[in-house]
């Protein structure tokens, strides 16, 4: 076997992997890093090594077979694209479906979630940028729904759907 | 050949031919989400641009991928209200431009005033008499936006590129596009 058809050969199978990686990705689940700490404790707890970051970041299993019929509900963990900026991705979790009222934090009014959007919210309200800074974004953005940690070893487990306990969604 | 290995045969035959069938639907996956797709067209809002009926459509995904859409493009989004809709709007506006629209030509000449806020865009439909778009629904973030239309296919006697600026409307033929009276000329 000649050197040009080994590298032939390579090329081929690594473009039929990638083809098939990407379709899978995009189709069924991903496994993506969880950067920041807008989901203490839920994603990367607070600890004191902060110097292995980069290591210890939570790497969480990412779903996307809900992106057929859109079916989300409150205490979902969604990835979406950040309305103010459609390359950045966040992951926040749902806390208002459409219909739904919120109650505007240090005011007296309350914001109904117009019609096929919803409210996220970080599970660490005070390092968290949020729907209660851009408002609530339209379901479309979504691109897939945590449902486990993955990484590091030591926090695998599955990712539940905890109730929102303030914003008063009534 | 025995039974053993006249099955073994089959099995790899089977599981070779089903392992071309999943690649080839990958590599068509692959094509429609990051190059080019078709899409379906129909309604009122992109008269002239495109008519009542049916067309189909060439929609490329890198510009919207990449952010190279811009104002005058043909777009397929995400309806904000319901993301299981797709519509076909023109992004009239980007972030941080300053748009002026009337509100509702049908029946009045008031207009307002609006800046896109920063990762929005501002569409409207080319028959602005009859479409539901951001003067009703809001500037949309970007990411809801699929592809740009940029070629018909069908029907042939309009095969051709979709341009970046709308056909002008004869006023004197404002009332057919009030009515969804229109046929190409």
């Amino acid at each position: 076997m000649t050197s040009a058809s080994f590298i032939w050969n390579v090329c081929k199978s690594s473009f039929t992997f990638g083809l098939i990686g990407l379709t899978v990705s995009d189709r069924f689940a991903s496994v993506v890093p969880v950067r920041g700490l807008s989901m203490s404790p839920t994603f990367n707890p607070p600890n004191n090594s902060s110097s292995f970051r980069l290591f210890t970041d939570d790497h969480v299993l990412v779903e996307k077979r809900c992106l057929t019929d859109y079916k989300f509900s409150h205490g979902d963990v969604v990835v979406f694209c950040s309305p103010r900026n459609y390359k950045e991705r966040q992951i926040k979790r749902i806390t208002g479906m459409p219909g739904d009222w919120i109650s505007v934090p240090f005011s007296y009014d309350a914001v109904k979630i117009p019609e096929g959007h919803c409210w996220v919210e970080g599970d660490n309200p005070a390092d968290s940028l949020d729907s209660r800074s851009f408002g609530p974004i339209p379901l479309g953005l979504i691109r897939g729904r945590v449902t486990h940690i993955l990484w590091p070893p030591q926090r695998v487990q599955k990712i539940d759907k905890k109730l929102p306990r303030s914003g008063l969604s009534f | 050949m025995s039974l053993f290995q006249q099955w073994a045969f089959i099995v790899k035959e089977a599981l070779d031919k089903s392992f071309l069938v999943a690649k080839f639907f990958c590599g068509v996956h692959v094509a429609n989400t990051y190059l080019c797709s078709t899409a379906l067209v129909q309604g009122p809002s992109m008269l002239p641009t495109f008519s009542l009926t049916n067309e189909l459509v060439l929609l490329e995904r890198i510009s919207t991928r990449n952010g190279k859409a811009g104002t005058g493009d043909v777009v397929i989004l995400q309806s904000p209200e319901n993301p299981r809709k797709f519509v076909t709007k023109r992004i009239i506006g980007m972030e941080g431009d300053k748009i002026t629209y009337v509100l509702d030509p049908k029946n009045s000449d008031s207009t307002e005033t609006v800046i896109v806020p920063k990762g929005h865009v501002w569409v409207q439909g080319d028959n602005i008499y009859n479409s539901y778009d951001s003067r009703n629904f809001g500037p949309v973030p970007y990411g809801l936006l699929q592809g740009k239309v940029f070629w018909r296919i069908w029907p042939t006697s309009a095969f051709g590129s979709i341009g970046r600026r709308p056909e002008t409307v004869d006023p004197a033929l404002k009332v057919r596009y009030i009515f969804n009276v229109y046929r190409r000329a």
